[in-house]
């Protein structure tokens, strides 16, 4: 119960966040993607189940301010954080090099479905000018505010584990 | 006590393939009601705008107050600099302006003999915060922080300073969302002002950050356009109110068929410093079929 509370205050903090103080500190108009950052970590952390829920609600969020249609943004979160769930069972706590590998992968690979869903498939085929303009910047950037926002979930989750075990 | 231990109760929890498969199916039914019908978005929006306009208000509050701090420092030396050169051009315009107010004297003067009010002031406005943009990096939709309680509408034409901004296309209660001229998938009917040709201003990403959009189709027969020109709505767009200006042409190019014309145009409007908007409360008259 207290991990559903904790995760719905991330998802919500992230949305909150990516849309209204990074988009004042945005660099060259660039946001990182918080939400993908909350999805993946939640995907490796605690399993298949809980990243396809995170993803799914993340999703829906940008679907019912900002999206054309409801559903489409949350079907692709949902499966990159059941995606990150598989990768569950190679995770460890101290190992930094999977979360930052998944988590950049994740963005990458969520760039490109957007770009070809909403760019390629309207003949907008420059692809080289959206990479290096659109997808790397934002990959960046997203890898800097994980090295801020990863050790924070993994702390959090940490505790909860702990307490968890302590109830049991 | 009974001497069985009792074991914990396994709790029934959906594995997660199945769960995975039901959202899906699930987000492909939600995705065909929307694209079909509104009737889902309304109750939806109204959950969503109770519990996160207020959080949305609060910190795109400190989100401005910090871009304004870090902008105050980092212009501070060039301020200096623009500062003796600003004395110098208020001279000129000083001169300038006199010859100019005799001139809108003239102007007022006209109007009135041709009862030509000025276009804008007929619409009744209403002003509005930008309190939250796109999550993502690919489109450039905003949420303003008036809603339906407002008498806000769907297709409402939203403006700031003298320009067209976009339209409202999604409204909640306390919110409402603005699709932009600017997006990438987004084209808007306009008009050339110095000949009156019809033209299709259409959004790109990949020069918006120069401030440039693009526009094609423009049948110019006298062969008079040029950069500089003034775009506007035009009369025969399906949202949008004639005569709000849309921008300047950039650059004109003929195309390979030699029939029409496109190129780039700079849009009216500073979007990426835009905090508050204008909503026009009327709404374009449309032919119900």
């Amino acid at each position: 119960m207290l991990k559903l509370i904790v995760s719905t205050f991330f998802i919500l903090l992230s949305f909150l966040l990516q849309g209204t103080l990074f988009r004042a500190l945005s660099l060259s108009g660039i946001v990182p993607n918080l939400m993908i950052i909350v999805t993946a970590s939640y995907g490796f952390m605690r399993g298949r189940r809980s990243g396809l829920l995170t993803g799914f609600i993340s999703g829906l969020l940008i679907d019912i301010f900002f999206g054309d249609l409801l559903g489409y943004y949350a079907l692709i979160y949902m499966y990159i954080g059941y995606i990150n769930g598989v990768f569950r069972k190679s995770f460890f706590p101290e190992d930094i090099k999977l979360p930052l590998f998944l988590i950049m992968g994740s963005d990458f690979v969520f760039n490109i479905i957007c770009y070809i869903l909403s760019f390629l498939l309207r003949g907008r085929l420059n692809f080289v000018h959206y990479f290096f303009h659109i997808i790397i910047p934002e990959l960046v950037y997203t890898i800097v505010i994980t090295c801020i926002l990863y050790p924070i979930l993994l702390r959090i989750e940490g505790k909860l584990e702990w307490k968890e075990k302590e109830g049991a | 006590m009974s001497p069985v231990l009792k074991r914990p109760k396994e709790k029934f929890t959906l594995p997660a393939k199945y769960l995975l498969f039901i959202l899906t199916l699930l987000c492909i039914g939600i995705m065909f009601l929307s694209f079909k019908t509104p009737v889902i978005n309304s109750p939806i929006n109204t959950v969503a705008g109770t519990v996160l306009v207020p959080f949305q208000n609060g910190i795109s509050n400190i989100g401005s107050w910090l871009s304004e701090k870090s902008s105050q420092l980092a212009e501070l030396a060039d301020v200096l600099d623009e500062n003796q050169k600003l004395k110098e051009e208020i001279d000129r315009l000083t001169i300038e302006n006199t010859k100019f107010q005799q001139e809108r004297y003239e102007l007022s003067q006209l109007r009135e003999l041709l009862e030509l009010d000025e276009e804008y002031s007929e619409y009744q406005k209403q002003g509005a915060r930008i309190i939250m943009r796109d999550t993502g990096n690919w489109f450039s939709t905003f949420v303003i922080n008036k809603g339906s309680n407002d008498g806000i509408k769907i297709n409402c034409n939203v403006i700031a300073g003298s320009g067209l901004v976009g339209r409202v296309t999604d409204v909640g209660p306390n919110y409402a969302k603005v699709t932009s001229i600017i997006e990438d998938n987004n084209n808007t009917s306009g008009l050339l002002l110095s000949t009156g040709d019809h033209l299709v201003v259409t959004g790109d990403l990949s020069t918006i950050s120069d401030g440039m959009i693009s526009f094609s189709k423009l049948v110019d027969s006298s062969g008079k356009a040029a950069a500089g020109d003034k775009i506007v709505t035009s009369n025969i767009s399906e949202y949008y109110l004639p005569g709000l200006l849309i921008g300047y042409i950039n650059e004109i190019n003929t195309d390979s068929n030699n029939l029409t014309k496109s190129g780039t145009l700079t849009t009216a409007v500073d979007f990426e410093h835009l905090n508050n908007v204008l909503v026009i409360m009327e709404l374009k008259q449309v032919v119900n079929k």
